[in-house]
């Protein structure tokens, strides 16, 4: 069964369907594609928390770098097919992904500043 | 003296046509991730300058009793509640489509259980409410090895972070009971699709905060 309802209700004033959507907007995952993610949320949750027990490879450069790029994969699934950002409208990409980008931006200074990259920096 | 008459209930749309209630649960997620990042950040300057034990991912030996003690975190533990979490996102996104796809015909039993908003939702509240479960446990089993918000920067970051993420995972969770209870008083349709993907949206967040801070307080050493 397909889930495709649309994500704004009908306009009911003359004004606001003078201000109707005007984009089609994508269809939603299916039932299927929901599992399926799931199955990957857990799959690389399991292989996180694997890692985690797994002490040559914790003592090793690549633990940290592997850790941050599964919580960012798992970021990304979550936010673009469970929130859909996928499908909608690209004004909430933006909303999304600029105080995002912002507070990126902002955890790496203040490493930078306070926390330990200064110091590899140094 | 007569009341006046109530103005029917219209939705306002933004220019672009999109409803401004979901632009303005958009913007909130943006500020809320503003907010977490600096909660983050926070825990990231202080991580490894603890005067005193606990500590998150070392050993440490009691001064005043002279007993090793393990390291704090208890991974298997989080874990789980991590899991918990992450289903719990999967059964807001099958109560959002039940809602949706209502008034569709179901005609086989697994229709008719994936059809069900009421089930989802509650699936959904209980497991947030299992994620709170395990939060309360961690931390009073952390209160009970000593180590409260005033003992050391560790305790401060961590409880600070935590406790604001559990926050925002009981706000959630009353959120959810009061669309079960909607659901039950007149029932959620498609027309209702909206209040329940604000809903969800706001969970899913609350969900991949949680997958910044599993990966960054708990796995990285």
């Amino acid at each position: 069964m397909d889930t495709h309802a649309s994500m704004t209700n009908p306009p009911d004033s003359a004004e606001a369907q003078a201000h109707a959507p005007h984009e089609v907007e994508h269809a939603h995952p299916t039932w299927s594609t929901y599992w399926k993610v799931a199955l990957i949320l857990t799959l690389i949750t399991v292989g996180e928390v694997w890692a985690y027990y797994i002490p040559s490879f914790v003592a090793g450069r690549g633990f940290i770098p592997t850790l941050l790029f599964l919580s960012a994969l798992k970021f990304a699934i979550v936010v673009m097919f469970y929130m859909h950002l996928k499908y909608d409208h690209r004004i909430f990409r933006v909303l999304f992904t600029g105080p995002l980008l912002v507070a990126a931006l902002t955890l790496i200074g203040l490493m930078f500043l306070f926390g330990h990259l200064y110091f590899k920096v140094m | 003296m007569t009341a006046a008459p109530h103005a029917p209930a219209t939705h306002h749309y933004t220019t672009l046509g999109l409803d401004s209630r979901k632009v303005a649960i958009w913007a909130f997620i943006g500020s809320e991730c503003m907010l977490f990042v600096s909660l983050i950040s926070t825990y990231l300057i202080y991580k490894g300058r603890s005067v005193v034990g606990p500590f998150p991912h070392e050993s440490w030996t009691d001064p005043s009793t002279g007993h090793v003690l393990k390291p704090i975190l208890n991974i298997p533990v989080t874990s789980a509640s991590t899991f918990v979490l992450l289903m719990s996102s999967l059964f807001m996104v099958l109560a959002l489509a039940a809602v949706q796809n209502k008034n569709l015909p179901k005609h086989t039993r697994g229709e008719r259980i994936l059809g069900n908003s009421k089930l989802w939702l509650w699936m959904t509240a209980i497991a947030g409410s299992t994620f709170l479960g395990f939060q309360a446990f961690e931390f009073t089993s952390f209160v009970h090895e000593g180590l409260s918000i005033r003992t050391n920067l560790f305790g401060s970051s961590f409880f600070t972070l935590t406790g604001f993420h559990g926050a925002h995972v009981t706000a959630g969770v009353l959120w959810l009971v009061t669309l079960l209870a909607i659901d039950y008083r007149r029932g959620l349709g498609p027309r209702d699709a909206l209040l329940v993907d604000i809903a969800a949206l706001y969970w899913h967040f609350v969900d991949v905060v949680w997958i910044a801070i599993f990966t960054l307080v708990y796995l990285i050493k």
